[in-house]
């Protein structure tokens, strides 16, 4: 490491930034602490669907079906639709396991089709896991439609509930200010998780897959279980994000978990660099924040400019999103922060077996 | 009875369009090996510039057929350039790189393609004026409109002409060289590039019309409507087999009657009051009551499903793929 | 003792009679060498072996145990290790990471142990590495330990290959024309290796076109031709056999 003072300097930087980050945010705007929030969502959305896509190199386009069955699961058991009221600790974990249960069983069909069609079966459940979600108030009423589920609890502990303004320390502290600092330790603890996984016999096994499934095989890897365990991991992470999602936003509806949530997590991985974990958070960080940051600037710009809307926010971002794709996927194939394997894998195209993409 | 034939002929209209739009993932993919996600926004622009050309010419109170022509014939130019402009601009460079890029960049020119859309046109619904004087021919119980035998009619010939131009052209021949290995096709002197383009340009010409046609069909057309019938198409070429022209006829052919029929049926075969086991203890089913499990909302599910069971269990469609080497 | 015994295998692919009631046996210790034309069916026997696809009539005992339909990984985990034609390495990943794979078979630790870096784990990954290195050592690469396998020269890919392959700790070492476009001073020293592998304990079959290597280095050979057996012995022997003469060995070849 050449220069130890300089790392650990940025380090004490940036934890003490991101420590007094929401409060600095409250002054500007609540809006903003809860933008965060949804950011930080995003990341661990992203570093889930990291180990699948970037890990393993399986292309998955309904990652979001994980979510959405993490959310669920938590607005069931703690809502009043079935007036169930159980413990967030409780209730995370078995979130957590049906997330992982339905990574195996939408993963199991997909462990023979090649790259393409992989995609396109992943998108399928995500969308077939949707509509269901949206038909599932009739016969019987399990998910309400789609007028979703509303008055979801909140994380709590006692009479301590995240979700409530109070006053500590001499600081006012808002709800969503508490979920930020619950999220970013998650968030933490995530991204520890992800670098030891990756620096771990399975994750070597996962990188032997990408590379060359037939000379994993060769090598002795059981590739139909590493891969189940990919998706596995993979959905376990966005369950549990998923639950969170449900307790801070106390409402949820199948259209959170639309087919262009499932695009633009995936867009995060790649654009931010797929297989690394830093890229991955940047991309993350980049597409949650800019949207946010073009809606506050272009709307009071367009207003001055030309008196009124011309093009909403929302249009505007979905199409720098779009061209954002092209772009990189045409100068900057291998991500933002590429991982030195990645950017070997795409600058090596097409020349000779053994850079030949067996998917 | 009735339902059956009934459904099978609204089945057999909307899979004639499943079917045409079909080719042009069908084409696209057994010549380059790429889904093109942006096929179903190129069918919706086709749509939309026909609707609105259409629309316009409406009250001039010329006839319904010069109407539809004009219309139709503004918007094949159009989709054809957007066909054009997405393979030499974004997927032409990516031609060597490993799947996944041209994947996202076709995943990317489908939004952008949705949110110009949606920037032109906003997100109101063209509606199709009424210019077309509907009769209604009756076979026993089942109804069959002049709209419904024109769609069906129309793509059978651009199904036709399609067939001609593939298997009896020097164009189509080397089309098809091209798809099975372009690199020999390369070396026989066949420029492979120009190749490519015009497969993506018929693909948008004939996406441009089937777009019209549905839209007539539903008689509505909004920049949402590329989504769903671009999946379902494609789930009919990868049912037919993807790469094989006459697969993605079939495939669209059935895929619309399976998707009709079982839209008609689901509803009474997921009603649980309709099995003795249940009909006794339900509290629904007393009177004639329904307990229906899955009614017709889910149809939808039913191209997913159809797409999943084929990649699973046969993933070379019914009539087999034809994919070539990928050099 | 015999390590690998093969009883009439057969194999059909289509139109094609790739194999037809081929048996023979491998004793444990020899370096048992796998010859014919092209065409002759040596890869599709391989390919059968390791489990790639099973074959249509007949089978093989490996140790005793009947492994014919069993998968690529368990094949491998009962102790048959393989190299390929065309070399498939995991080409972005280093030197060390490769053989580091090869050892995922013999090695435990799972998300928990990954997730929690028990001692267990911490000293397995140890172990993981030392024996890596060990292994680049022998075949001669430890020097590229760190260089992405893709960017070695081709010799060096083989070689890297073979450790990977041997990271498995196999009692049979499979290898599918390893001297294929390597000039002499490599195939000697290519023979060298094999040799000392044998020493280390583990057999060999290989599949190879050198006959200067296979006279060398083989203690008997299987002699294919259209898919069936035609000799099986020492190489001198086979050398004079007049139908393995007349399928093809036996012309002086320029080394």
């Amino acid at each position: 490491m050449k220069h130890p003072w300089a790392v650990r300097i940025g380090v004490v930087l940036i934890a003490v930034t991101l420590a007094i980050l929401p409060f600095a945010l409250a002054q500007v705007g609540t809006a903003w602490v809860r933008i965060t929030n949804y950011a930080v969502l995003y990341i661990l959305l992203a570093l889930g669907l990291n180990i699948v896509v970037g890990f393993a190199g399986l292309l998955d386009l309904g990652y979001i079906a994980f979510y959405a069955v993490g959310a669920y699961t938590y607005a069931l058991l703690a809502s009043p639709q079935f007036g169930l009221h159980l413990p967030f600790w409780i209730i995370l974990p078995i979130g957590a396991a049906v997330a992982a249960f339905f990574g195996v069983v939408l993963g199991a069909p997909t462990l023979k089709l090649r790259g393409d069609y992989l995609a396109i079966v992943t998108l399928g459940f995500g969308e077939i896991i949707r509509i269901v979600l949206n038909n599932l108030s009739r016969p019987v009423n399990i998910t309400n439609g789609p007028q979703g589920i509303g008055g979801i609890d909140p994380f709590r502990v006692g009479e301590f509930s995240l979700a409530s303004p109070q006053e500590m320390f001499g600081l006012d502290v808002s709800g969503p200010i508490k979920y930020y600092y619950l999220l970013l330790a998650v968030l933490i603890a995530v991204i520890l998780v992800n670098l030891r996984l990756q620096n771990s016999r399975i994750g070597r096994a996962w990188e032997a897959i990408r590379e060359d499934e037939i000379a994993a095989r060769a090598s002795g890897i059981n590739t139909t279980n590493i891969k189940l365990l990919a998706f596995a991991m993979g959905a376990t992470f966005g369950g549990v994000a998923g639950g969170m999602f449900s307790a801070i936003q106390s409402f949820i509806s199948p259209e959170s978990f639309v087919l262009v949530e499932s695009v633009m997590v995936l867009s995060m991985v790649v654009l931010g660099g797929m297989g690394n974990i830093w890229g991955v958070v940047l991309g993350a960080l980049l597409l949650s924040f800019v949207p946010e940051i073009l809606r506050w600037t272009v709307e009071p710009a367009q207003m001055a400019l030309f008196g009124r809307m011309l093009i909403e926010p929302e249009v505007i971002r979905m199409l720098l999103f779009g061209l954002a794709l092209v772009l990189v996927m045409l100068f900057r194939p291998a991500g933002l922060l590429p991982s030195a394997v990645r950017q070997r894998e795409l600058t090596a195209r097409g020349q000779g077996e053994l850079t030949e993409r067996s998917t | 009875m009735d339902t059956f034939l009934q459904q099978l002929v609204n089945g057999l209209t909307a899979g004639s369009v499943y079917a045409v739009v079909a080719l042009g993932y069908t084409m696209v993919y057994g010549i380059i090996q790429l889904i093109n996600f942006a096929h179903g926004e190129v069918v919706m622009i086709g749509a939309m510039v026909a609707f609105t050309m259409i629309n316009l010419l409406a009250p001039a109170g010329m006839p319904a057929l010069a109407v539809l022509l004009i219309g139709t014939g503004c918007a094949i130019p159009v989709c054809m350039l957007v066909g054009y402009s997405m393979e030499r601009f974004a997927y032409r460079p990516l031609r060597g790189a490993p799947r996944l890029a041209p994947l996202i960049t076709a995943i990317g020119i489908s939004i952008i393609l949705q949110h110009l859309a949606l920037l032109v046109w906003s997100r109101n619904v063209l509606a199709f004026p009424q210019i077309i004087e509907s009769r209604t021919y009756m076979f026993g119980g089942t109804a069959i409109t002049n709209v419904q035998v024109a769609i069906i009619a129309i793509c059978f010939a651009m199904m036709a002409g399609l067939a001609l131009l593939v298997y009896r052209t020097p164009l189509g021949t080397a089309m098809r060289a091209t798809a099975q290995n372009p690199q020999v096709a390369g070396l026989m002197g066949i420029d492979t590039n120009r190749v490519i383009a015009v497969t993506f340009i018929v693909g948008a010409a004939l996406g441009a019309v089937a777009g019209v046609l549905f839209g007539t069909y539903y008689g509505v057309a909004q920049y949402t409507m590329g989504s769903i019938l671009g999946l379902k198409a494609f789930s009919a070429a990868v049912l037919g087999g993807i790469g094989n022209i006459p697969g993605a006829m079939l495939g669209g052919l059935l895929l619309g009657v399976v998707e009709a029929l079982g839209a008609g049926y689901i509803g009474d075969i997921t009603d649980l009051c309709h099995y003795g086991v249940f009909a006794g203890t339900l509290e629904a089913c007393k009177d004639g009551g329904n307990f229906v499990l899955a009614g017709s909302n889910y149809q939808d599910v039913f191209s997913f499903l159809v797409l999943i069971l084929v990649l699973v269990f046969r993933p070379q469609g019914l009539l087999g793929e034809r994919v070539g080497d990928r050099a | 003792m015999n390590l690998l015994e093969g009883r009439g295998i057969g194999k059909r692919f289509g139109g094609v009679q790739a194999l037809s009631d081929v048996s023979f046996s491998i004793a444990e210790g020899e370096v048992f060498g796998l010859i014919g034309p092209n065409g002759a069916g040596k890869t599709t026997l391989f390919n059968v072996l390791t489990g790639i696809y099973p074959p249509d009539k007949g089978g093989f005992a490996f140790n005793g145990r009947a492994l014919d339909g069993l998968k690529a990984h368990q094949v491998a985990v009962a102790g048959i290790a393989r190299t390929f034609q065309n070399i498939r390495l995991f080409a972005n990943l280093s030197s060390i990471e490769n053989v580091m794979i090869g050892r995922h078979a013999r090695t435990r630790a799972g998300v928990w142990g990954a997730i929690l870096r028990t001692r267990r784990t911490l000293e397995e990954e140890d172990g993981i590495e030392r024996r890596a290195l060990e292994l680049l050592d022998f075949v001669g690469i430890r020097a590229r330990a760190n260089a992405p396998a893709g960017s070695l020269p081709y010799g060096d890919q083989r070689r890297l290959e073979i450790a990977r392959a041997l990271a498995i700790e196999p009692k049979l070492l499979a290898l599918d024309e390893p001297a294929a476009g390597m000039n002499a001073t490599e195939r000697v020293a290519l023979g060298k290796l094999i040799q000392a592998i044998r020493a280390s304990g583990v057999t060999v079959l290989l599949i190879e076109h050198d006959v200067r290597l296979v006279m060398n280095v083989c203690d008997r050979v299987l002699v294919l031709d259209y898919g069936e057996k035609i000799a099986e012995g020492r190489p001198a022997e086979v050398q004079s056999d007049a139908r393995v003469i007349e399928a093809y060995l036996g012309r002086p070849r320029a080394a």
